[in-house]
């Protein structure tokens, strides 16, 4: 491996921006099945008390996606995309994002740990989502699985 | 539509109401893959998923864990949960139907918010848990 696993804790990759449109938000509810007019019209997104069509409750792991993050922490220990798996995603929420917003966020790796004497390693990181106007919307919580074999 | 519950009406043990989405079709993975920019070919091409170590295509796990949200945002406005986070247990394949439920496990104020935990879970038609999940929603009283 390029980077011994103890040595990526507290790595935290470069600032990231990327704009929420709202023709990807209506793509996104499309494609999970969602038909809630406030996905997809911004009178009924109001009307419902945002201050815009508001992103799905995963979307902000699109943006991390669009962002390029996702790959990140393999590519620092140097391995193939096919030996790890997402064990497990959380996100935080404290404040809706919306279609129009400019969110930056930035990833930090909070724990590496091994099980089955090495034979899986376990990645944790932390994404700080922040919009345009500084608020502090959410966080991603991420647990990387690699098959150490 | 979400209907809004309100943190009196909540008992610990309540159900949130189900909710199913499937088969999911090899088209629902290509959709999901272009619209969630989750472009790993394990989704969409047989051959790379096996090259993989996979029997063929997998689901994407944001595709259910996105149907899993959904079952909670069907429940409450979603701009009333506070976290959400899931365990991918198991993979689905196409062909496969996810059907997602919850209870509610605790209620408590925190931070001036009446607030409840929830355990929610997706399953496969054959009942095996695909993820198993946490929330917290915020209500009013």
């Amino acid at each position: 491996m390029a980077i011994s696993p103890p040595d990526m804790i507290g790595r935290e990759y470069d600032v990231f921006t990327v704009d929420v449109e709202k023709g990807r938000i209506a793509q996104f509810a499309r494609a999970i099945g969602e038909d809630n007019p406030i996905y997809f019209d911004d009178v009924a997104a109001r009307g419902a008390g945002y201050r815009g069509i508001p992103a799905p409750l995963t979307f902000p792991y699109t943006i991390t996606l669009d962002a390029g993050q996702s790959f990140n922490v393999l590519d620092d220990m140097g391995v193939p995309k096919t030996k790890a798996v997402h064990g497990a995603q959380g996100f935080t929420y404290h404040a809706d994002i919306c279609a129009g917003d400019t969110i930056t966020g930035q990833q930090k790796v909070v724990d590496v740990f091994d099980k089955k004497n090495g034979a899986l390693i376990f990645i944790i990181t932390d994404t700080k989502l922040s919009n345009q106007d500084g608020v502090h919307v959410g966080d991603l919580h991420s647990t990387i699985v690699v098959r150490n074999t | 539509m979400a209907n809004n519950p309100t943190f009196s009406d909540i008992e610990v043990g309540a159900e949130i109401p189900a909710l199913s989405r499937g088969p999911i079709s090899r088209t629902d993975l290509a959709l999901f893959a272009g619209a969630s920019g989750d472009h790993n070919p394990i989704h969409l091409d047989d051959a790379e998923a096996k090259a993989g170590g996979l029997p063929g295509v997998i689901v994407h796990g944001m595709l259910m864990m996105a149907v899993l949200g959904q079952s909670l945002s069907g429940w409450v406005a979603q701009s009333r949960v506070r976290a959400f986070s899931n365990r991918f247990a198991a993979m689905a394949a196409p062909g496969d139907t996810i059907t997602c439920s919850g209870k509610v496990t605790a209620k408590r104020q925190e931070g001036g918010e009446n607030l409840v935990d929830l355990e929610i879970i997706a399953q496969n038609q054959k009942g095996d848990v695909l993820l198993k999940g946490d929330a917290t929603v915020a209500l009013d009283a």
